[in-house]
């Protein structure tokens, strides 16, 4: 019966988008009913996953479909199992929060049956990907989960900002996808000697007559493709464009999971199609680089957007490329043969793509809540909503917690982890690595107290303090699917920072599978001590972390709390008082020092103009502040200038004329009817 | 080679390498010229010290006289020089404007890193135990050059030439116990002119083109830029 | 066996609480000994208890605009920097309470506080508020990569970053002079008097408007709150002082649990920490309060000097 579970899910969200097509008749029948479906397939693939990751059986079909000699090839091992999983959690949430979420949209002019429709199609392309055992269904699983997602980006497509951010995500996803394509086209034609058209999986597997040269050049291919998807730095620029605009709940699902899939995509090409053994080490060293660029750039820019939306959207750059200095770290332990070590940094990895989908989601859909309330995406027009909006105000703290890697949240786990494979530099060869690896992880320590930084920021400027504008002081609370929702996602938040010793003993068959090891010691002590490498060299104990703060927290407060002795009074703020909103510390204002220190990574536009009065006093003070990303002027507009010549160049062909058209296919024709004789 | 094997005096040794590679990193990030030749002055008490260590535990007595020759020479005499130097031209409350002083301490460790890289096969051709420093003086040698690239004022980059010649002695004293005496003294009285030189060099600069800021020679450039 | 596991861990909650205990303590002997190099005659060294005394009788005054994050920030501040303390070892090394977390945890912890104290700063909504939170931020931002870079030189050494398994390592292993270490100890005090607001990062002693950090963050608290994050921040020090006096020389602790070595290990440790005070004190009182931006050139040194010492464990202590 197992083997069905595969296609279970998959069926459950494109049923889920061909019910939305009855928004016509009844919009909320069938807005209820395609999340309904959404969620029961979404909980249908956690269950397999997790069938898979603790049964460790790999589930595989072959289904009869498509051309005589190519079945279609489903496959379910434990790396898409962990991902089938992330899928499943995030679309279930997801599908929570969207009943309530989407409610508005129906009485909208873009009505509910595209984004219904869309976000069905798009999850069943996501799973696909997973399933996919061959090149053909991977390619077609991917396709739709990228057009389905340009149709969501373009969702509320009257703004001709969300337009153009569609159009450059389409561009984006396709070149990344042609990379792909050629990928995978190496593989199946370079692996057997002989091409034959089954671009199966397992014919890539057996690479015995692959050479090493084919094999680096199909890992570029696919870190070019993959990398594209993922927002890696420098070909990062489309994502902040398109996330933000799309509805709350898709841009959980696209940082949250959209993003990993692509991480999958190049886990399996990398660590599985081809042999990581023939890969050059130096690879290593290129995944760690671009990881540390990404992490670092992307947390830099994140501090200085004031968008809600858009700042989530850098710091999953960030975050990204946290995982690919995790998988950087793999490689490089893999190529100077230490296993054991390449093993726990892959676990880093795999557990940090787990914890950025879980809190990443989380905050998305507490923004996407916040967006609903005060209809505001500005943190400067935003504040107080602590008291507005408690629930979701205590959640994305929770998220905040998590994705600032402290503990005893989730972040921190996966971050320490990758602290602890790179301080185990001892045992290698080179003495270049030895020091350029504990660098990058002082870079990983700079980002992480960076994203402290930015989500104080955030959460300061729009949760804390006092409203800085009418809508956000009339805020209200939301309906209670959207706080189940948030709730779940903060609960797993907290779960998977407390056991990592039971995730970990979970997701250890990925690099088993992977690599052939798996970590001895990680419960040596027992479950209550997390201990990588063994017990002597590091350990971290999660819930002894949480227990001794709630003690001490509850002793205080039954010591020391007193009602009768405290009294309610206006802030002092050293004797100045009587602040109002605008006197309040801006998101601009915040940033600011990081802004003068890191000057140069930004694109800064200021600009001051000041009216005086006769008496020398300032009338009017305007302030202009714009930042804009370095790499449009330096990599995408030079690009696009280039493109442009060329295609100039090449339009004096198109004559217009018809006999002119006709005679290129005939001289074609002639060409190649020369060339097969 | 692990070094909690070795003596105190073997471990002594490298801490001082250590110092002394760290004093060419202060160079680099200092702006005062008063500092800068502070800290070249100790720069050269500490390769003084070294030599006379490594003198100690070879037993090689001749590098007692190159220590003492170093230490008068680049820790008193030269330095003493220069401030005079810089006194009489009335430099003394000039501060150099340091366009990064972070980005070039970080390409200065990556040089560091680059040195040992280059080193590594140098390395294995020496048996003595201070054979861990060939990369440190090469370090050394190359962080001057830096130096002198990133500066403008003349003597700062007089101060750089000396260091990279600091440096050399280093890579000699630590890969072969010093070069012979004679040589060792020929390079000594080489530097003391240098330093002279330099000094009458200074003024010819400055009553020439009014200042010693060496980008203001751009205009000595033949060709016409307008 | 169940018996020595017990006494283990009631050994353990006794080492914390004599650093919380004594925390107070260090930073009396600190002022003392500034006041005498100013001249000045010393308050009393029990002058801190006083004040801690004085704030838990006082009643709390809560800014109206204040949530529930600002009244639960000084529990979880203190709570975080009581567990920091737990995990340092302050008068002997083989304790179950090390091992809850490593040196990286330990930093974390601190972030944590941090991360708390300056949200509840921009909860009341007062332009200082925002101003402390975002210069704290800013300042631990850069301090962070020091920090780590610091301890990975001496983990790299001892290939742990328990810190109780690290001084057992350098005790087995004597008196070796590492230039690593040097470089590794000078950057981390660098660190930790940024981090502990120290001149010349913070002035602990003003209460300037345009110089404060740390200070501007905590304005609006008073009363058992103030006391609590005054309390937090005393134990922050000691932490600090106890994590570099006995990472860097770590004799005298207790390595086994007998009375007698657990005697010289508070001798011992008190001394070490009497000395770091007075040379603490020289150095505020050599050195002025840099500008705000001053301090990346400042933090970005203590990196370079951390980074120097990993490279000199690499080229020339391994080779």
């Amino acid at each position: 019966m197992s083997s069905y579970l595969l296609s279970i899910p998959v069926i459950c969200a494109l049923l889920s988008s061909v019910i939305s097509l009855g928004a016509k008749q009844s919009a909320r029948v069938a807005r209820i009913g395609s999340f309904l479906l959404l969620g029961i397939g979404g909980i249908v693939a956690a269950y397999t996953g997790f069938y898979v990751l603790i049964e460790h059986q790999i589930l595989t079909q072959d289904i009869m479909l498509g051309l005589p000699w190519m079945h279609w090839h489903l496959r379910l091992d434990m790396l898409s199992a962990l991902f089938f999983i992330i899928i499943g959690v995030v679309s279930c949430a997801a599908s929570v929060f969207g009943i309530g979420y989407t409610r508005e949209f129906e009485s909208t002019a873009y009505g509910f049956m595209p984004l219904g429709f869309f976000t069905g199609l798009f999850v069943a392309g996501m799973l696909g990907v997973l399933i996919a055992d061959d090149a053909l269904i991977f390619m077609i699983g991917w396709e739709i989960m990228s057009l389905a997602s340009y149709f969501l980006v373009t969702f509320q497509h009257t703004q001709a900002a969300n337009r153009s951010a569609g159009f450059l995500y389409l561009l984006m996803a396709h070149l990344g996808g042609l990379a792909i394509l050629l990928a995978f086209g190496i593989l199946a034609g370079m692996g057997s000697g002989e091409f034959n058209f089954d671009f199966s999986f397992n014919d890539m597997r057996d690479h015995s007559n692959i050479t090493p040269l084919w094999a680096n050049i199909a890992v570029g291919l696919s870190l070019f493709g993959f990398g594209m998807k993922a927002g890696l730095v420098p070909a990062h620029a489309w994502l902040p464009e398109a996330h933000p605009v799309a509805p709350s709940h898709i841009s959980a699902l696209m940082s949250g999971v959209m993003l990993k899939v692509a991480i999958y995509g190049f886990m399996r090409v990398t660590f599985d199609l081809v042999s990581t053994l023939s890969l050059h080490w130096s690879w290593g060293v290129v995944l760690i680089s671009i990881g540390g660029a990404s992490a670092l750039l992307g947390i830099l820019y994140a501090l200085m957007q004031n968008d809600l939306k858009r700042l989530l959207a850098y710091s999953s750059i960030e975050n990204v490329g946290i995982i690919f200095i995790s998988l950087g770290l793999c490689l490089l332990f893999h190529s100077q043969n230490r296993p054991a070590l390449a093993s726990l940094a892959m676990i880093a990895a795999l557990y940090h793509i787990l914890n950025h989908s879980i809190f990443k989601s989380l905050l998305f859909l507490s923004a996407g809540a916040v967006l609903h309330n005060t209809h505001e995406r500005n943190l400067e027009q935003m504040g107080g909503l602590i008291r507005r909006v408690p629930y979701t105000a205590f959640f994305f703290l929770i998220g905040s917690l998590s994705i600032a890697a402290l503990p005893p949240f989730n972040g921190f786990v996966s971050e320490w982890l990758t602290f602890q494979a790179a301080l185990q530099t001892t045992g290698l060869q080179s003495g270049v690595l030895r020091t350029l690896i504990p660098f990058s992880a002082a870079l990983l320590a700079l980002t992480s107290a960076l994203s402290a930084t930015c989500f104080v920021k955030l959460y300061g400027t729009a949760f804390l303090g006092q409203p800085r504008s009418k809508n956000v002081r009339h805020a209200h609370e939301i309906d209670n699917g959207m706080r189940v929702a948030q709730g779940f996602l903060a609960l797993l938040c907290l779960l998977l920072g407390i056991f990592p010793t039971t995730v970990i003993s979970v997701l250890e068959a990925i690099p088993h599978k992977l690599i052939g090891v798996e970590l001895a010691n990680v419960s040596a002590e027992g479950w209550l001590w997390l201990t990588p490498i063994s017990p002597g060299v590091a350990s971290y104990s999660a819930p002894l972390v949480l227990l001794s703060i709630v003690t001490v927290w509850g002793l205080g407060y039954l010591l020391l709390h007193d009602p009768k002795k405290s009294r309610i009074s206006p802030a002092w703020d050293c004797g100045f008082g009587g602040g109002t909103p605008r006197t309040q510390y801006t998101a601009a204002a915040f940033a600011m020092p990081i802004r003068r220190i890191f000057k140069p990574v930004w694109k800064v536009k200021e600009k001051i103009e000041e009216q005086k009065e006769i008496t020398l006093h300032s009338k009017r003070i305007d302030y202009k502040l714009e930042i804009s990303d370095r790499s449009w002027t330096a990599l995408y507009l030079p690009i696009a200038a280039a493109v442009n010549y060329c295609a100039r160049t090449l339009g004096y062909i198109q004559t217009g004329n018809i006999r002119t058209y006709l005679s290129y296919s005939f001289f074609t024709l002639l060409f190649l009817l020369w060339l097969i004789t | 080679m692990n070094i909690a094997n070795l003596s105190h005096y073997e471990q002594a040794i490298f801490v001082l390498s250590a110092l002394v590679l760290y004093t060419s990193f202060s160079m680099l990030a200092q702006s005062r010229l008063f500092n800068l030749i502070n800290i070249f002055a100790w720069q050269g008490t500490l390769l003084g010290i070294t030599a006379a260590l490594v003198a100690f535990i070879s037993n090689q007595p001749h590098l007692y006289i190159s220590a003492l020759l170093t230490l008068v020479l680049k820790a008193w005499l030269i330095p003493w020089m220069l401030r005079k130097q810089v006194m009489r031209l009335k430099l003394q409350r000039e501060i150099e404007t340091l366009a990064t002083p972070t980005l070039t301490s970080l390409a200065g460790v990556g040089l560091v890193i680059f040195s040992y890289y280059i080193a590594l096969p140098i390395k294995s051709l020496s048996n003595s135990i201070t054979r861990n420093t060939i990369s440190e003086s090469l370090a050394i040698v190359l962080l001057a050059m830096l130096l002198i690239i990133t500066r403008r004022q003349a003597v700062s980059q007089v101060v750089g030439f000396m260091a990279i010649e600091n440096g050399l002695f280093f890579a000699a004293l630590v890969s072969t116990y010093g070069m012979p005496m004679i040589v060792e003294l020929g390079i000594a009285f080489d530097v003391l002119v240098a330093a002279v030189l330099f000094g009458v060099f200074f003024f010819e600069m400055r009553s020439s083109i009014d200042s010693l800021d060496v980008d203001q020679m751009n205009r000595l450039h033949e060709v016409d830029k307008r | 066996m169940e018996l020595s596991l017990f006494a283990n861990w009631f050994l353990a909650g006794l080492q914390t609480l004599l650093l919380i205990a004594l925390a107070p303590l260090l930073l009396g002997w600190i002022r003392a000994c500034k006041a005498m190099l100013h001249n000045h005659s010393p308050a009393s060294l029990w002058q801190p208890y006083r004040d801690l005394r004085k704030f838990f009788r006082k009643e709390v005054v809560v800014a109206d605009g204040a949530s529930w994050l600002f009244r639960a920030t000084p529990y979880i501040v203190l709570g975080t920097m009581i567990l920091s303390a737990g995990v340092v070892p302050l008068v002997a090394t083989d304790l179950p309470t090390a091992a809850i977390a490593d040196v990286i945890v330990l930093t974390s912890f601190f972030a944590l506080a941090r991360f708390f104290s300056a949200l509840a700063a921009m909860d009341t909504g007062t332009a200082f508020g925002g101003m402390g939170a975002s210069r704290e931020m800013m300042l631990s931002a850069l301090a962070e990569p020091a920090m780590l870079m610091a301890v990975f030189t001496l983990s790299m050494t001892a290939n742990t970053t328990n810190l109780s398994s690290t001084i057992e390592y350098l005790l087995q292993h004597g008196l070796v002079l590492r230039p690593s270490f040097i470089f590794a100890a000078l950057g981390l005090m660098m660190v930790a008097i940024a981090e502990t607001g120290r001149i010349p990062i913070d002035n602990p002693s003003t209460h300037l408007e345009l110089t404060m950090v740390h200070e501007a963050m905590i304005l609006e608290y008073s009363g058992r709150h103030l006391g609590l994050i005054e309390w937090a921040h005393q134990i922050k020090l000691m932490v600090y002082g106890v994590l570099i006096a006995n990472l860097f020389i770590p004799w005298g602790i207790a390595t086994t649990l007998t009375p007698e070595a657990l005697g010289i290990g508070v001798l011992a440790i008190i001394g070490k920490l009497m000395i770091l005070g007075v040379v603490l004190a020289i150095y505020e009182t050599t050195l002025a309060k840099l500008r705000l931006f001053r301090a990346p050139d400042y933090l970005s040194f203590a990196f370079l000097l951390s980074l120097l010492g990993m490279l000199s464990h690499v080229i020339l202590e391994v080779g």
